[in-house]
């Protein structure tokens, strides 16, 4: 994680540099880098939740669903988080927030429907793993991180194409051959920089899957409901609509049913529900 | 000359290393016997929570099934037991006790198609049960915080000090053979 931090801080300097302005354009732009990302990071998740279209529910719209989780909170110890329901009929669940102070969990009200108390309890207990080992705080600050890196490379591109053509005339000669250098690693590692994001993003996603899964099973103390759970997630073919491509490492189970294929499973932000299933059966 | 400063030094560096190996133990068995508290106030509030629905429940049920006074005695002796009980081992026995007779209490109900089919007492049941999912789900985090601190209590070298600096086992909650039963033939059912 914190190689990560310097590896964007690093592509925000490098970009600076590339911009031509030296040290105190880098200083700025890490400025701003700084205030955008600590603005995001306050307020990805009611922004996550907007996108979303989340409603919270308190305990008595639907005490079922307020119980299991307040009983899993218990036997783990941790305060209730918030609790939002999503009006869609595909079947799917996320947790988000920052620490388990401020945490929240989102199920879809098709999972509800779909589910029995076991399975969702299962849900559950996975989406508080979640929010306990602090993977909603890794996850955000990555998706905060991932999208400042893909804002600036743009931003870069945009720049180089269209701005860049008069400046080396304004330089002196011995610069101008140091700043073409910087200039083309700063090209390559504004077209690199998002795709290592998305990988660094997603190697950290699938990671976390599994490891809430098995935490969540030991809280439960019965791994066939999640995997039950799993499988009639899974084979339910509706895509959540209003799931996209920045949001959905976040849900339970993928989202966005593509197709499959081997590229798919380089760039899935979760491991194969098959696996998923079978490591929990084997528990 | 030079060896006594070499003696010297290691002596003061083995005393710092043993201080702080104390220090850290110390602190650590601090913090797990405060998860333990705090745990068990977690089961205590809702052993609390359900003895307090207990005399409303009795009166409910002894406006419809007035004769069945053995079984309110039970069940109010067993109430009184637990609200008195003040270790893990005692509230647990009281507990246990109180399961048994809301169980006899629950099965005497069945005769009287009035008192079932009365909103108050559906109401009370409910909240009955889930109280009883909350103390099992209070009594496992516990649990996992006896095990965790009765271990670091028992492990080598730890257990050299731990004695001295007061720290005792502590007892688990533990649920009646028959609720574990219980438990069983509920997930075979779903």
């Amino acid at each position: 994680m914190v190689l990560f931090v310097v590896f964007v801080a690093a592509v925000v300097e490098l970009i600076a540099l590339a911009l031509g302005g030296g040290y105190i354009a880098g200083i700025i732009v890490l400025i701003f880098a700084g205030i955008f990302v600590t603005i995001s990071y306050y307020s990805s998740s009611s922004m996550v939740l907007g996108i979303s279209q989340a409603r919270e529910v308190k305990h008595d719209e639907n005490p079922d669903l307020y119980n299991v989780v307040e009983n899993l909170c218990i036997g783990s110890g941790m305060p209730v988080p918030k609790i939002y329901i999503i009006n869609d009929t595909a079947p799917n669940a996320f947790a988000t927030g920052r620490d388990p102070q401020h945490a929240t969990i989102a199920v879809t009200s098709g999972l509800l429907q779909k589910l029995d108390k076991l399975e969702l309890e299962g849900v559950i207990a996975h989406e508080l793993s979640h929010i306990k080992n602090y993977d909603i705080r890794l996850m955000t600050l990555v998706v905060v991180l991932v999208g400042l890196v893909a804002l600036l490379a743009d931003f870069m591109l945009r720049f180089t194409f269209f701005g860049s053509g008069r400046r080396p005339s304004n330089r002196g000669r011995g610069e101008g051959l140091g700043g073409a250098l910087i200039l083309i690693i700063a090209l390559v590692a504004a077209i690199l920089a998002p795709i290592a994001a998305q990988l660094i993003k997603l190697a950290i996603s699938r990671g976390r899957e599994y490891l809430a899964d098995s935490s969540g099973a030991l809280l439960t103390r019965y791994p066939e409901g999640l995997a039950r759970a799993l499988e009639k997630i899974s084979a339910d073919k509706e895509p959540l609509e209003v799931a996209n491509k920045a949001t959905e490492h976040l849900y339970i189970t993928n989202p966005l049913k593509g197709h499959k294929s081997w590229a798919n499973n380089l760039f899935s932000t979760h491991p194969p529900i098959d696996e998923r299933i079978r490591r929990l059966r084997a528990m | 000359m030079n060896a006594a400063l070499l003696a010297i030094i290691i002596i003061v560096v083995l005393v710092i290393v043993i201080a702080l190996f104390i220090w850290g133990l110390y602190n650590s068995l601090v913090r797990s016997r405060m998860q333990v508290k705090e745990s068990w106030s977690g089961i205590d509030v809702q052993l609390k929570r359900r003895s307090s629905l207990i005399p409303n429940l009795v009166e409910t049920v002894k406006g419809y099934a007035t004769h069945e006074r053995e079984v309110f005695e039970n069940v109010t002796k067993a109430r009184a037991a637990l609200m008195s009980a003040g270790d893990a081992k005692s509230a647990a026995e009281a507990n246990n006790q109180l399961t048994g007779a809301l169980k006899t209490l629950f099965a005497v109900a069945e005769n009287y198609p009035q008192l079932k089919a009365s909103e108050n007492f559906m109401q009370l049941q409910k909240e009955l049960s889930d109280i009883e999912a909350k103390i099992a789900f209070a009594r496992q985090f516990y649990n996992s915080n006896v095990l965790s601190y009765n271990t670091k209590i028992q492990v080598f070298p730890n257990v050299l000090l731990a004695r001295s600096f007061g720290f005792t086992q502590s007892e688990f909650f533990t649920a009646t053979e028959e609720e574990k039963a219980d438990v069983k033939v509920s997930f075979e059912k779903k």
